[in-house]
């Protein structure tokens, strides 16, 4: 079967300085993938490459098979939706407002929302547990929340693909558990190919089925997590001594497991956020 | 905030009120029955062809030609600030009112022809836009956006100033430095059907064509990648916004000479009851600034002996409006 999305030999360059040297990847429906790199490795690039924001110097991208060059941005968007690092909006939309941007593009021109559109929307952010911030308006909320809108948004364009840049950066720590949870789930219920990037090794480990390590625009690994997530492996990614490293995991390794949950004296709020519907 | 649906019928029926109230007011004082009666068709007892003169030959172009320069540049304000995603721009802020005066004071002292005039006036909008957007590009990495954006417009408007200010020093100070000179600071006073016979249309289209894409609007103003990654092309669009625009901005200084602050102010206020969504604003935008150009050039015909133009109330207006927005403007843009 042909994948959904596949990036054969991609190479970019920037004036003096390469960004990415023969980088292949096949997204597969209802698998997750996730893409680790260090800073400026080329993450970025590439994901903006695949959404065919941005034209590869040698290469092609191949959205079910076909040219994604050949393609308008009406097309691509029916395949592949977007979840960027962070969303900000100049106006004061409502939740609902920016989730119903997922269908403008397939409005005729001079048209209001129809009322099969705001089902969707509705039913996207109620997907997420964010129907509560449908009215509330986007640019006040917090980070998590707002992620979880434009995730909201992502469901609503109803596409096969999704890609996402750093998903869960910038979450506190329930909310990054909640975050991979339910791209998990996304994949695994839905049926959807996921690329996410991220910074965090446990984030992949957590939520995906194949890892990519990128570094100075190469393919370091590829494989499953297991075999592509060692302690050398990331040394090398990350350049840090394996020792350093292995100290590293070793007290992350230290945190509690077990235990009591706190009383109601230590703790007077219950630890839900509104993010915590979610799941 | 919730768009609520009496907005556009309220405003609608406050421009009316505009209109009808602007037929009967001036030196040359109507009663309501003669209005009613001139309205219905009927000419009022007394001399009829001065009546028809008054009201169809120097009120009602007048009153037409300040309701389109109100929504043009409603309209124009409001869609920079969808495309450019900032709610600081406007045809003052962009240059392009600027560029266009310069435009046509050009077009006057090098040629008596109406399309000569039109064309160097839209033209050189248009240059001014380019040159916003083009320091704006070109600083883009090493300043915010939305200020460096506001900072090239006031470049292009400078550059443009300056440049008028030539061809003001070298039109003829008996016959072309006046009519340049008091035409600029904006004033409905020689509107009349031909000029506006010749505006019309264009202006129209253009409003049109930003009223079929306000929906486009509301996702260009998330920024470029992110409306391309949800399905528009994004630099097409705004190339279309821009030229349409700029049409309005441009044809209403042939209309009516420089009339500042119009394009910032309606679409904050309008925007505060209908919310961000351009579907709903710029109509929106389209009547309110419609009845308040013609509420505020009624003022300048009626207020003192002399008329005042126009521009100049909205200048001073515009500033009380702009502080007032710039307090909120803490709180989060309406």
């Amino acid at each position: 079967m042909t994948p959904p999305l596949s990036a054969r030999r991609l190479g970019f360059r920037f004036p003096g300085r390469t960004i990415l040297r023969d980088v292949s990847v096949d997204l597969k429906p209802g698998r997750v993938t996730a893409l680790l790199g260090p800073n400026g490795s080329g993450k970025s690039t590439f994901l903006r490459i695949l959404l065919g924001l941005l034209q590869p110097d040698t290469g092609e991208v191949l959205l079910r098979g076909g040219d994604i060059r050949a393609m308008n941005r009406v097309a691509v968007a029916g395949h592949i939706a977007f979840v960027p690092q962070q969303t900000t909006a100049a106006f004061a939309f409502t939740s609902l407002d920016m989730v119903l941007m997922a269908r403008e593009s397939r409005r005729p021109f001079l048209s209001a929302s129809s009322s099969e559109d705001r089902r969707i929307a509705l039913a996207a952010l109620d997907q997420m547990g964010a129907t509560t911030l449908a009215d509330r308006t986007f640019s006040l909320l917090s980070g998590g929340e707002r992620q979880l809108v434009i995730l909201a948004r992502a469901l609503a364009q109803e596409t096969p693909i999704l890609i996402l840049d750093e998903p869960a950066t910038g979450l506190d720590y329930g909310n990054q558990i909640r975050m991979l949870e339910m791209i998990t789930r996304l994949a695994r219920d839905l049926g959807k190919a996921i690329l996410q990037t991220t910074h965090a090794p446990e984030h992949a480990i957590a939520s995906a089925d194949e890892i990519l390590l990128l570094k100075d625009g190469l393919i370091l690994k590829r494989g499953a997590p297991g075999d592509v997530l060692t302690s050398p492996n990331l040394a090398v990614l990350y350049d840090l001594p394996v020792e350093k490293f292995e100290q590293h995991l070793r007290n992350a390794g230290s945190l509690s497991v077990g235990g009591n949950l706190p009383g109601t004296r230590e703790l007077t709020e219950p630890p839900r956020s509104r993010l915590s519907n979610a799941c | 905030m919730k768009p609520r649906a009496w907005v556009l019928p309220g405003f609608a029926i406050l421009l009316l009120i505009a209109m009808i109230y602007a037929l009967g007011a001036g030196r040359f004082g109507v009663g309501w029955i003669e209005l009613g009666q001139l309205l219905a068709g009927q000419a009022p007892p007394g001399d009829a062809s001065r009546w028809s003169n008054v009201f169809f030959q120097l009120r009602l172009p007048r009153i037409l030609a300040a309701g389109l320069v109100g929504s043009s540049l409603a309209v124009a304000g409001a869609s920079y600030q969808a495309m450019f995603a900032n709610p600081l721009v406007s045809p003052n802020l962009c240059g392009v009112l600027a560029g266009s005066s310069f435009g046509a004071a050009l077009g006057m002292v090098i040629s008596t022809n109406w399309l000569v005039v039109q064309l160097t006036t839209f033209g050189f909008g248009l240059a001014a836009v380019g040159v916003a957007l083009g320091i704006a590009a070109f600083f883009r990495r090493s300043s915010d956006p939305m200020l460096i954006l506001v900072l090239g417009g006031i470049v292009a408007s400078a550059l443009f100033s300056a440049l008028l200010a030539i061809v003001k020093y070298l039109a003829d100070p008996y016959d072309k430095l006046p009519s340049i000179v008091y035409w600029l600071m904006g004033s409905f006073a020689l509107s009349e059907w031909p000029l506006l016979g010749r505006t019309v249309w264009p202006m129209l289209a253009a409003l049109g064509v930003l009223l079929a894409m306000s929906g486009r609007l509301n996702v260009l103003s998330l920024g470029d990648e992110p409306a391309r990654a949800l399905g528009l092309p994004a630099g097409r669009l705004r190339l279309v916004a821009i030229i349409m625009a700029t049409v309005l901005s441009s044809l209403t200084v042939v209309i009516g000479g420089e009339i500042g602050w119009i394009g910032l102010i309606i679409p904050h206020a309008a925007r505060m009851l209908t919310g961000p969504d351009n579907r709903l604003l710029l109509p929106a935008s389209a009547l309110l600034g419609a009845a308040f150009l013609i509420g505020v050039d009624t003022a300048a015909r009626t207020m003192f002996r002399a008329e005042v133009p126009v521009g100049i109330i909205t200048a001073l207006l515009g500033v009380i409006t702009f502080v007032a927005v710039l307090g909120r403007a803490r709180k989060g843009w309406a």
